[in-house]
């Protein structure tokens, strides 16, 4: 990998860790399932929101568009989908907790993000 | 050591200073976008090689690519609004602007002198002189009475100074005549179907075809008769079974007519259409390994190469087109993302992002020919699409 694919991998790691101790919000998991989802965010689920989380076909997932909104309600978004949206149920691929973490460093934001 | 570093600037610095480089053609040429960094890594397929990197093209995450008619410059539309103008030969950025905040990909004019860039946000299309990419005229995809504005999907060239793309929010094809690219003239089609996702044009430029999301079938135009207006074809493929999640959506562009026969998907899916291009009508559907993204026709027309979304995206499928049956099942790597053939059909180039690898095959023997170290490769763009409508 070159550097700014590294980079980015950093400061979202970076990010994890700062989610991983901030309280209430779920608990990382363990590498290396942690990478592997730190990889689909950004690419699977980056096909369709941008690989910078500014939107595509999916709207953005920015911290200035999740502010506010409920983190259960956001992460059984990812987990069963929105019917009749392109919007696909993640369920087979994420445990609750793990779309519980997603949601959390969504709202952290991508450090990186231009 | 000290000695290798003297003379690799040495090497650098006679680079520097070298005469320009020898004469060559563009016809064996190519770029690879590499999807997280932002760069492009350029290749020719005669030695089956890379042979330079720009860089600074901006948010690649999605991007596509056409090319100047004498296929000397790409022009690469990044997800960013960034639309690029690469000099294969000199490898370097010979123009750029960020013409929007989020696009989706770009179509030349049938005359090369217009680039024409789809757009999410703001919904709509610009037009852009090719030499300068200066600025010519702006469509806003506007509908609901002009309230909002839908993104721009499946943007393809038409013959005759034309362009057709689709408007996902809107379920509307719009054709625009851009002979006079500063008032661009559109003609729209409404009510065509529910969020049409990507479009294709056959290679002949005849027809324009729209995939929908919304619903199980696709919204076809013939362009020699645009006044007869968009109709349905392949309506309620599904059945009525049970739609599967889409983890990705299918890319149009480029999807396999042959012959008689066009491919098409089948969204939600594990399952290619074989259409019958006389009178749209099915003739058969091949069961295939998961929901296809692309399905690209090997030159020849016997063979469509397959790839697959999530989760299924380390397989190719090759399927054989008299038979109708599936003769090879490859494993490129893991996230397949594209696939390219060189334009006689010797060699196709596949992209295994999370791999970190491009490879060649001789389509025949399924042999692997060579394998590149690229970082997060994604689409492959051979500059004989210069010489294609709808590339
Ligand atoms: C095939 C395209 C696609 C993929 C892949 C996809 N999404 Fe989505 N997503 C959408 C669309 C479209 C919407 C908006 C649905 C609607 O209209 O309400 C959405 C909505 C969402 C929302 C709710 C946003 C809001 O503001 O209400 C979240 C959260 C989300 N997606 C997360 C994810 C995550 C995490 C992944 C990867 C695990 C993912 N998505 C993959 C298309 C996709």
């Amino acid at each position: 990998m070159k550097q700014t694919a590294c980079a980015v991998l950093a400061a979202w790691l970076a990010a994890l860790a700062s989610v991983a101790s901030a309280g209430d919000d779920a608990p990382a998991p363990p590498e290396p399932r942690r990478s592997q989802l730190v990889n689909m965010l950004l690419e699977d689920c980056g096909s369709c929101h941008g690989m910078t989380m500014k939107g595509g076909l999916g709207p953005p997932l920015l911290p200035g568009s999740l502010a506010g909104r409920d983190s259960g309600a956001l992460s059984r978004v990812i987990l069963d989908g929105r019917p009749g949206t392109p919007m696909p149920p993640w369920r087979p691929f994420l445990s609750p907790e793990e779309a519980r973490w997603m949601i959390d460093l969504l709202k952290k934001g991508v450090p990186h993000a231009r | 050591m000290l000695a290798r570093v003297l003379m690799a600037s040495l090497a650098l610095a006679l680079a520097a200073c070298a005469p320009a480089p020898p004469l060559r053609g563009t016809g064996d040429l190519g770029l690879v976008i590499e999807r997280a960094t932002g760069q492009v890594t350029l290749i020719e397929t005669t030695g089956r090689s890379a042979y330079a990197t720009v860089k600074g093209l901006g948010d690649l995450s999605h991007a596509s690519v056409v090319y100047s008619r004498d296929g000397r410059y790409a022009y690469v539309f990044g997800r960013d609004g960034g639309l690029t103008k690469l000099d294969m030969l000199r490898a370097r950025i010979a123009a750029r602007v960020v013409q929007a905040g989020n696009s989706i990909g770009g179509a030349i004019s049938q005359d090369g002198r217009v680039i024409a860039v789809a757009n999410y946000v703001p919904g709509g299309v610009r037009l852009f002189d090719a030499d300068t990419l200066a600025p010519l005229a702006d469509i806003p995809a506007r509908f609901d009475g002009g309230a909002r504005r839908a993104k721009v999907v499946g943007i393809a060239d038409a013959p005759g100074e034309r362009f057709v793309f689709s408007l996902f929010e809107a379920g509307e094809i719009w054709l625009v005549d851009a002979k006079d690219p500063r008032h661009p003239r559109v003609t729209r089609f409404e009510g065509v179907g529910r969020e049409p996702y990507d479009g294709l044009i056959t290679p002949d430029g005849r027809y324009y075809v729209a995939g929908l999301f919304g619903e199980d079938g696709l919204a076809l135009l013939d362009l020699w008769h645009p006044e007869a207006g968009v109709r349905r074809i392949l309506d309620r493929y599904g059945r009525g079974e049970q739609r599967l999640p889409v983890y990705k959506m299918p890319h149009l562009r480029g999807w396999a007519v042959a012959g008689d026969l066009a491919v098409l998907p089948a969204v939600g899916h594990h399952e290619v259409l074989l259409v019958d291009k006389r009178d749209w009508t099915e003739v058969a559907r091949i069961a295939v390994h998961g929901q296809p993204v692309f399905a690209i026709a090997q030159p020849g027309g016997r063979r469509v190469w397959v790839n697959f979304a999530f989760p299924d995206n380390d397989t190719v499928q090759v399927i054989d087109l008299p038979s109708r049956r599936i003769v090879a099942t490859l494993k490129p790597g893991r996230a397949v993302l594209h696939m390219e053939f060189t334009p006689r059909g010797d060699q196709v180039w596949i992209s295994a992002r999370d791999d970190n690898t491009v490879s060649v095959y001789d389509p025949e023997s399924f042999a692997l020919l060579a394998r590149l170290k690229v970082d997060h490769p994604s689409g492959i763009f051979l500059s004989a699409r210069a010489f294609a409508t709808g590339f």
